[in-house]
C-alpha cells in the first residue's frame, strides 16, 4: 500500500512537467505577444519588444520552459506576473484558497443532499420519494451550470431582493456561488447512489440476511448501505476534483476572487507566469484528490486493502 | 452478456447482415417500450426538423438585423419570443443559434468518439509499453482543468467553428479512450477472438471485425448521452464570449447578453435557456432509452 501511494505521489513528477509543458505550448501558437495584450493597440512596436524583452517573453520557447521549471524546482519560484509586476505566488494563492474554500462546501452540500435523497429513493423505489428526485435531477443533469447560476441571481439578488450578487464579504454572499456550485452534483450524487443502493439491494448477501430474518433496518443499514457507499465516495471525489476546475464559471458569474476567474482573465494578457502558477496549481490538486479517493477507497473496501497486502503492490 | 453472444454467433455463421438486423428490431421493440425514451425521441425529431427547415418560414436576417425601435420589447405576435437588447428577433436567434449550436455539438462529438475510440483500441488491444504511454499521457492531459484549456485553446487558435470543434474534442475524446480500452481489454480475452486468431486473421481485421461490432453499443450510448453534454459545454464556451464570433447567434452567448437586462426583460433568459434545457433533456432521454434497450442488464 505505501508503495502504491509513494508511486502514485512520484507520479505528481511527470504529471507537472507536461501539464507546464501543454500549456506553455498553447500559449506559444499564437503570433500575439503580452507586450502587445497588455500595452493595447495604440502602442508602439518599440515599445511592445521592449515590454516583451523587459518581461522575459522573447526568449526562446524551451529556454523559458526550462528556466520556468528550473526556478520552480530549485527556488520554489513561480516568477512575476507580466501584468501586475507582482510575484506570482502572492497573487495566486489567495485566490486558490477562495476557489478551494468554495469547492470543498459545494462538495459537502452536495454530498448532504444527494447522498441521503439517492438512499431514500432507492429504499422506498416507485414512491414519490423517489420519482421527484429522479425527475428533478434529471432535469438539472441538462441544465448548464451558468443558467442555474443566473436563475439565482434573477431569484434571490433581482426579485426578492434577499442576496448580494457579487463578492465574498459576509456568509450571504456565499449561499448563491454555493448553491449553484452544489446543485448539479447534488442531482449527480442522488442518482448514483440511488443506483449503487439498488444493485446492492439485489445481492445475494442482503436476500441472505432476509432469509436469516435480520430486521428491514439491519438490512438497509448494515448490509445494503455500507457496500452501496463504496462506488459513492469515488463519485463524491471526483466531483471534487471537477468542481476545484469547473469554477470558473460560477466566479465569473458571480464575480468572486477565485483562481478560475484570474486565469480567463489573464489569459487575454498572455500573463503566463499567472496562468501557468495556477494551472499547476489547480492540476496538483486534482491529482492529490484522486489519490486521496484512491487511498479511502482502499481503506473501506476490505478487498482492496487483501489484494494490496498480500501482493505488496 | 447475450447480445454479445448472439453477435458472436452471428459472426462465426457469417450470418451477420441478417442477424444484425433482428438485433435492430429487437432493440427498437425495448426501446419502444419507454414512454421517456420514445417522448425524447419524438422531441429530437421536432426539434432536428424545426432547425432544418428554419429557412422556409424564418430568414436568417431576423436574427442579426437590429430593429432599434422594438428593443427588449415583451413577446407578441409578431415576434413570438420578444425581442433582444440589440433588437434582434429571440425566436429568429434560437433558431439559427441552434443551428449552429448543434451542428458543432454533433460534429464534435463525431470527431471525439473516432479520436478517444482509435486510442482507445490501440491501447487496449495491443497493451504493453503502448498502453502505458497512451494511458500515461491520458493521465497528464486528464489533470489539465480541461475549461481552461479549452480556453487556452480558443484564445491561442482563435474563435470560429474548426477551432471551437477542435477544443470541443479535446475536452471530451478522453471518455471514449477508457471506454473503449476496458471494452477492447474484455472483449480481446472472448474465445470468438481466440478463434479468429487461432484461424488467421489479423490484427486489423480481428478488430474491426470481431471487438468494434461487439463494442459498438456501449459506444453508441455514450455518444448520445455525450452529445446533451457537448451542447451544454458548448454553450458554457460561447457564454465566456469563446463561441463563434458575432453576430452568429448562439444559445450561450445569447444568456451572456442577457444578463444585462435580466430584470426588466427576464424573457431574454427564459427562451434560449429552455432552449438548451429542452435540447439536453431529450437527448439524455434517447440515451437512456438506448442503454436500456441495448443492455438490459443495466436498467435499474
Amino acid at each position: 500500500m505505501h508503495r502504491y501511494i509513494l508511486k502514485r505521489i512520484a507520479f505528481l513528477i511527470p504529471t507537472i512537467l507536461g501539464v507546464t509543458f501543454i500549456i506553455y505550448a498553447v500559449l506559444n501558437i499564437t503570433p500575439s505577444s503580452p507586450g502587445q495584450a497588455i500595452l493595447g493597440p495604440s502602442a508602439s512596436p518599440a515599445a511592445i519588444e521592449e515590454f516583451n524583452h523587459q518581461v522575459g517573453y522573447d526568449q526562446p520557447f524551451l529556454t523559458k520552459y526550462f528556466n520556468y521549471v528550473k526556478n520552480m524546482v530549485t527556488k520554489a519560484d513561480f516568477g512575476i506576473s507580466y501584468f501586475t509586476k507582482q510575484s506570482v505566488f502572492n497573487e495566486v494563492w489567495p485566490r486558490f484558497m477562495v476557489t478551494i474554500k468554495l469547492s470543498l462546501s459545494g462538495v459537502a452540500l452536495a454530498a448532504l443532499i444527494g447522498v441521503p435523497l439517492g438512499i431514500l429513493a432507492a429504499v422506498k423505489q416507485y414512491s414519490l420519494l423517489d420519482t421527484i428526485p429522479s425527475v428533478l435531477s434529471f432535469f438539472i443533469a441538462a441544465i448548464p451550470s451558468f443558467v442555474l447560476g443566473m436563475v439565482l441571481l434573477l431569484v434571490f439578488a433581482q426579485q426578492l431582493k434577499i442576496l448580494p450578487s457579487y463578492g465574498l464579504d459576509t456568509w450571504r454572499h456565499y449561499i448563491m456561488p454555493i448553491l449553484a456550485i452544489a446543485i448539479p452534483p447534488a442531482a449527480q450524487n442522488m442518482r448514483f447512489t440511488k443506483s449503487s443502493m439498488l444493485e446492492a439491494i439485489r445481492q445475494d448477501y442482503v436476500r441472505t440476511a432476509r432469509a436469516k430474518g435480520a430486521p428491514e433496518r439491519t438490512v438497509i443499514w448494515k448490509h445494503a448501505l455500507r457496500n452501496a457507499l463504496m462506488p459513492v465516495v469515488t463519485q463524491i471525489g471526483m466531483s471534487l476534483g471537477l468542481l476545484i476546475c469547473g469554477s470558473v464559471v460560477i466566479e465569473k458569474m458571480f464575480t468572486l476572487p477565485g483562481i478560475g476567474s484570474l486565469i480567463i482573465d489573464r489569459i487575454n494578457f498572455k500573463d503566463e507566469p499567472i496562468i501557468i502558477a495556477g494551472v499547476i496549481l489547480i492540476s496538483i490538486c486534482f491529482t492529490v484528490v484522486m489519490l486521496l479517493v484512491d487511498i479511502i477507497y482502499a481503506f473501506i473496501d476490505p478487498r482492496i486493502k487483501a489484494k494490496y497486502s498480500n501482493a505488496k503492490g | 452478456m447475450e447480445n454479445t453472444t448472439n453477435t458472436a454467433a452471428a459472426v462465426d455463421n457469417s450470418e451477420f447482415s441478417f442477424k444484425r438486423a433482428s438485433q435492430a428490431k429487437e432493440i427498437w421493440r425495448r426501446f419502444r417500450k419507454s414512454k421517456g425514451a420514445l417522448i425524447g425521441l419524438i422531441l429530437l425529431l421536432i426539434i432536428v426538423g424545426v432547425l432544418l427547415f428554419a429557412p422556409l418560414f424564418i430568414s436568417y436576417d431576423a436574427a442579426i438585423e437590429s430593429d432599434f425601435a422594438n428593443v427588449l420589447a415583451k413577446p407578441s405576435k409578431e415576434h413570438i419570443f420578444g425581442m433582444d437588447g440589440y433588437g434582434h428577433d429571440i425566436f429568429a436567434r434560437i433558431i439559427y443559434g441552434g443551428r449552429t449550436s448543434l451542428t458543432i455539438a454533433l460534429i464534435a462529438t463525431v470527431t471525439s468518439c473516432l479520436f478517444g475510440s482509435a486510442l482507445g483500441a490501440i491501447a487496449g488491444y495491443f497493451g504493453g509499453w503502448v498502453d502505458s504511454l497512451i494511458m500515461r499521457s491520458l493521465d497528464i492531459f486528464m489533470s489539465v482543468p480541461d475549461i481552461l484549456f479549452t480556453m487556452a485553446v480558443v484564445v491561442a487558435l482563435g474563435a470560429n467553428a474548426v477551432n471551437l470543434i477542435i477544443a470541443l474534442t479535446l475536452a471530451y475524446f478522453s471518455n471514449y479512450v477508457r471506454l473503449v480500452r476496458s471494452q477492447v481489454l474484455t472483449l480481446s480475452e472472448q474465445d470468438y477472438v481466440e478463434a479468429a486468431r487461432a484461424g488467421g486473421s489479423g490484427n486489423a481485421r480481428i478488430i474491426l471485425k470481431h471487438i468494434i461490432p461487439n463494442a459498438i453499443g456501449v459506444i453508441i450510448v455514450n455518444v448520445t448521452l455525450n452529445v446533451a453534454k457537448i451542447i451544454i459545454y458548448e454553450s458554457t464556451l460561447s457564454f465566456l464570449n469563446l463561441g463563434m464570433p458575432p453576430p452568429q447567434p448562439e444559445w450561450g452567448m445569447m444568456l451572456s447578453e442577457a444578463r444585462e437586462f435580466m430584470r426588466p426583460a427576464p424573457h431574454l433568459l427564459i427562451f434560449p435557456a429552455a432552449a438548451i434545457v429542452l435540447c439536453a433533456c431529450s437527448v439524455n432521454l434517447v440515451g437512456d432509452g438506448l442503454r436500456d434497450a441495448l443492455d438490459p442488464h443495466l436498467k435499474s
